[in-house]
Formats: C-alpha cells, structure tokens, sequence
C-alpha cells in the first residue's frame, strides 16, 4: 500500500527523522491558515500517489498566506495522471544548499533489504551513472548498527563529524526501523536536502506491505486500486485491467499469465488478468465471476487447474452464477482439471456446459465464440 | 536417486489440523508420502488421518525421524512455524501459505542459510519426486515418475506444463516450487545445480515468469551444465509496470522483460517454448527421442 506523501512524512516525523515545518490541508482555507502559521514562503504540493506532480503544475511556490489560499484553490481539484487532488500538503519553502538521495528496499534476488544512497538526488536521480549511486545489503541477522550508517555517510562524500553527517547516521538507521516496525517494502526520501546546518527530508515515499497489513493496524487507509481492483483485492484475489474483449479468470498468477499469453498468440485480446488461485471458496468464486461479467466482455474464459483450488467448488460457483443470472450473457469457455476434478464436471453437466481438457483447445474455442 | 525428497523421506505436516492441511495430508498418504507426524500447538494427543499430532516440532522430533516437514499454518504463524522446524533441526521446509510479509521471508531465509536448511517457499505448490513422495498440494494423478526434473516459480503454471508432460510418456525425477514471492528460500541455480548431479534426471524444463532477474541469473548457470534445458517465461503479454498477482511478477523500470530472459536463456543455449504446451516437443528433440 502506497502511503501520501504527507503520512510518510507524519512517519518520519513519528520515527524522528526532520521534516519541514507544515501539515496537510483539505480547503483552501486550512492551507491559507497552515502558512499563516509557517509565516514566509510556502510550498503547496499536490497529494496524489504519482510522481510527475511538479511538471504537472500540482506544485505551487506562494509567498504569502492569501498566496498559498489561491493556490491551494487551482491544485485541489486538479487532475494528475488520472488521479483527482483531495489535499495539499502545505510546507515552509526550504533553502537548498544541496539535494541528496537515501532510500531501503527489499532486494528479492538477494533476499535481503538494500540501502541505496546517493550525493546527487533530486528530479535526475534515475539518470544518474551507477558509481554515484550506493547499493549496500543489510545482514537481517546482523540487522542495522551505527557502522553501517557510518559507511554510508563517508561514501557519500559528507564528513562524519559536520552537523550534516551526525544527522544522516541517525536517518539511515532510523529508515530501516520504520522498514521493520511498519513492513515497509519501500522508504524513499528524494531530494534529502541541506538547508545550512540542517538536514530535512524533503519528500517521502513509503509503501507498506499488503501482506502485514494485519499487524499493521494504526496506520491509515490509502486505497491504491481501481474498483474492479478494489472489489477483487476484497475477495483476496489479484485483478488487473487490460484493454481487449475477453474476461479471463484462472487459478495462479503464472498459469492465468500463460492463459494471457496463450489468447494473445492465438489472436484473441484479454480484457484482465485475474488470479483467484489459493483455495479460493465457492462464495467468492462466484463473486469474481460477476466482477468479470460487469466488465461487459465479449468473451469469458475460465481456465482452471486445480492443486489448492478445487474444481467441484469452481463449479458450484459457476452454477450458481449461471441460475441466478438464468445463464450467461455472453459466450463461455471453460477448462477445468485437477483436484476434484470429476465432481467438478459432474456439477457442470448438470446445466448442461462441458469443461475442456487442454487449456490449448479451450483458448482457441472461445476466441472463436467471441469473435 | 531424484533430489531433496524420495521414498525415505520422513515427513511433517506443520498445522496438520486445519482445513487445508488435512485435506492434503490425505492427498499425500494417497500419493505414498511418508508422513510420520503433525504438529498444531494445543492439538498434541489427536490423529488426522492416522497420523500423530503433537504440540512442538521438538516433540515430534523425540518421537520421529523428521527430514522434511510442509508448513501450511496461516501466514501470520508462518514464521514462527518455519523457525521452529529448523531450530529443532529439520534440514527441508516447504512453505505452502501465501500472503508471509516480506520481512519474515528475509529472516526465514537468512536463518536457513544459517542452518544449512533448503527452504521452499513461501507461496511453493511444493515438491515431488515422481511416484515417490509429495510434499504440498499439486493434483496427485499428473505427477509420474520419470527423468525430467522440472523447476518453477508459479504452481499452477507448473502442472499445466507436467500435465502435458505426463500426456506425452515424460515422467519427472522431481518437481521442485521455489515459490512465487520476492525472498523464497532456493534460487533456480541451487535447483539446476542438483538436477546436473542426480543421475535420474535427463533433462531440465525451467519454468520462470517475467519480473526479477532469477531466469538471468540461471542463464550464466546453465551455460555449464551438460543436460539439455528447456523453459518457458510467462508473462510475454503483460504490459510493462502492472503486477500481475504474483509478488515478483512486475516488470521494474526495463529490466526482468520477457525478451531480456528469452534471450539470455537462448544465448546460454536452453530452448525457450513460447507457448505451454510447446515444452514436450523440444524436451523430446533434446533428448532425441520420438
């Protein structure tokens, strides 16, 4: 889960890393009252889970309080990447001496979190050559120790003993804190900026692990989806838009990607990718299944081989589907093997649809049916 | 021969009480899997499916041999779960649940590369090898025995593509599931690695997905080996920034591409099916068989 910017900086703050003096606003009146209270120029940023926000005008340089009230009028309301603004942070106007870059992942291939650092952050980060930019794993056994920060500090060219320095070993040790406190995959501060002798983070950008969302419980809600994303992810299942004519459902995020790949070769379009594998139930079987139909696809394909998931319930669900609906309003293809997989085709038979055997002949008759 | 289980295999199911566990517990006696114990805390003293429940795996280790033991408690447990096993000395764990935070995935690898444990998993299908031991829970019937050693990250991609193998008379050593998440225990080179020893195993089909970069990494390994592989990328038609469920399936800023691990697996000299059920065809040709 993507966190705004303004709770990764709430975070931080929380955690003790230095922020700059504001807060989020929702009207145009609370931000002319936030900079009021800041007294001197302001920064109002647009809140959206996107980058990009200051090429698209969604960040504003106001002076004065009546400033930071127009502004916050002509970004709330805009639309950034197709996200609508609901708030702003407002925020002093930082001197900048210098922008640098902090941030710890999770590193899947090493199977470790990474710390990644570099003296020249800021808007070119990504462009920057590789020997600016410091990679360094972190040991989970060892975990996170002052030395570490230390070494960092002094690759980034920043002397150990300068305000700046003390103030960056504390920030580096505190950012995997609020990596493992809060699950966090991602924490990201671009641009950490020296503003004389402080250092403040500048932006941040948290992103919190779905899967500890369940001890995850103080943390504010961001909801990151679409509505077909949404209404999937309830089920706890895995959906993704895509752009053509037939609903897929399958069970496995690699075999519903095989699904995909298959339809795509033979010349048919996938409207989505959606995984509803892991012993998904009848019940919510059978809510995917009207998730997929309210897309209005030309086509709907089911290609399931059941381990965990059972083909009986599979079944169930698509009977059931298919009475309250007194059968379905476009063609429908469906492969069914596996685990139960006899029952399954009983169940089916008894509304008279035949399940396929091989996933090859299945994909090419509903192309065919949806054509 | 085949690799990390066979017939000898002691097993123990972790959470062998709940829903999904006994189901397939029942699934793999079927199978011939050894199942010696169970382990759910509170529940010491009961029987599912004949098998003895006890309270901690240390207790079932006073009473058993446990070489390997599958893990399907729910995810918040996981860890725990999967530190007891190897804390009591059990050398293979395949973690079935889905959903472990990231950050107990990275402790339970480090810790079992501390005890020189194999750790499968999280989110695995499991492991077979053919006609000898199941542990996990792929459908029972398409896993034969055989000489192909097959290597995946995805489950049901995988029996998809064994079921074929099967249809076509091509039996497997062993079945291995790394798991689909961003920090499971054995890589594709640990797997290859056993499969270019074990003298059961003719030939490799390697079943990788798009995202990461452990299909690169693999290439530079199977460069090596004398046995003929053969594999299959999905995702060739996911667009580039989207997840597609799996927690490694995202395609990061240009790299783990579906072109980028076609062509460092061809140019280390495996074959690469397009399609699925492609992968017996070029299995057969690599082996010269008909």
């Amino acid at each position: 889960m993507k966190m705004f910017e303004y709770m990764g900086k709430e975070l931080f703050a929380k955690f003790g890393i230095p922020t700059p003096k504001g807060r989020m606003a929702k009207t145009p009146e609370e931000a002319e009252k936030i900079a009021a209270e800041i007294g001197g120029p302001c920064v109002v940023k647009s809140q959206v889970l996107s980058g990009k926000r200051g090429k698209a005008g969604g960040i504003k340089f106001p002076n004065t309080p009546e400033e930071a009230k127009k502004a916050a009028e002509e970004v709330l309301g805009m639309t950034i990447q197709g996200l609508p603004v609901e708030c702003v942070l407002v925020e002093e106007k930082l001197k900048i001496d210098k922008e640098l870059y902090m941030s710890i992942t999770v590193d899947g291939s090493a199977k470790q979190a990474v710390m990644i650092a570099s003296a020249y952050g800021g808007m070119e980060i990504e462009a920057q050559p590789e020997e600016f930019i410091i990679k360094r794993h972190i040991d989970p056994e060892l975990g996170m120790h002052p030395f570490f920060a230390r070494e960092i500090v002094r690759r980034m060219g920043v002397g150990l003993r300068t305000p700046h320095g003390k103030e960056m070993v504390n920030i580096i040790q505190t950012l995997y804190k609020i990596c493992k406190e809060k699950d966090a995959e991602l924490v990201e501060i671009n641009p950490l900026v020296f503003s004389d002798d402080r250092v403040i983070a500048a932006d941040s950008k948290v992103t919190i692990d779905e899967d500890a969302m369940f001890r995850m419980k103080d943390l504010p809600f961001v909801e990151d989806k679409s509505p077909a994303e949404r209404a999937a992810a309830n089920l706890g299942l895995s959906f993704v838009d895509l752009d053509g004519d037939i609903a897929v459902m399958a069970n496995g995020a690699g075999i519903t990607m095989g699904t995909l790949d298959t339809l795509q070769a033979f010349g048919g379009t996938p409207r989505n990718f959606l995984d509803c594998g892991g012993g998904t139930g009848r019940e919510a079987t059978a809510k995917a299944l009207d998730i997929l139909l309210g897309l209005e696809p030309k086509g709907l394909f089911i290609n399931i081989f059941g381990g965990i998931t059972r083909c009986d319930d599979v079944a169930n669900a698509f009977k059931d589907v298919y009475e309250a609906r007194s059968g379905f309003p476009v063609p429908v293809v469906i492969r069914l093997v596996g685990t139960n997989q006899d029952a399954g085709r009983e169940i089916l038979g008894t509304i008279g649809v035949e399940a396929f055997d091989f996933m090859e002949d299945a994909a090419r008759r509903i192309i065919e049916l949806a054509k | 021969m085949a690799i990390i289980i066979d017939e000898n295999t002691n097993v123990l199911v972790m959470g062998i009480t709940g829903r999904q566990a006994s189901f397939h517990t029942k699934q793999m006696l079927a199978y011939g899997t050894k199942i010696v114990a169970g382990c759910t805390p509170g529940k010491g003293g009961q029987e599912v499916e004949g098998v003895p429940v006890y309270n901690t795996v240390r207790e079932a280790c006073e009473k058993h041999r446990i070489d390997a033991s599958v893990i399907f408690v729910p995810a918040p447990g996981t860890k725990d779960a999967a530190l007891e096993n190897m804390e009591a000395g059990v050398k293979t764990v395949v973690i079935v649940t889905e959903g472990v935070p990231v950050y107990d995935e990275i402790d339970i690898v480090a810790y079992a590369r501390r005890k020189g444990a194999y750790v499968l998993g999280p989110n695995t299908f499991g492991i077979v090898s053919g006609g000898k031991c199941k542990m996990g829970i792929p459908p029972n019937q398409y896993f034969i025995e055989g000489d192909i050693g097959v290597v995946a990250r995805s489950g049901t991609l995988t029996y998809e593509i064994v079921g074929n193998l099967t249809a076509n008379g091509l039996g497997q050593s062993t079945v291995v599931g790394m798991g689909g998440d961003r920090a499971v225990g054995l890589t594709f080179v640990d797997v290859l690695k056993m499969f270019e020893k074990d003298a059961q195993t003719k030939a490799v089909v390697l079943i990788g997905e798009i995202g990461g970069n452990n299909e690169e990494i693999a290439a530079e390994y199977i460069k090596e080996m004398t046995k003929p592989v053969v594999a299959f990328i999905a995702g060739k038609s996911a667009p580039p920034g989207k997840r597609m469920g799996h927690a490694g399936a995202i395609i990061e800023r240009g790299k783990g591409t579906y072109q980028g691990k076609v062509d460092a697996l061809t140019a280390a000299g495996a074959k690469v099916a397009p399609l699925p059920f492609e992968v017996p065809a070029l299995i057969k040709e690599a082996l010269g068989r008909e």
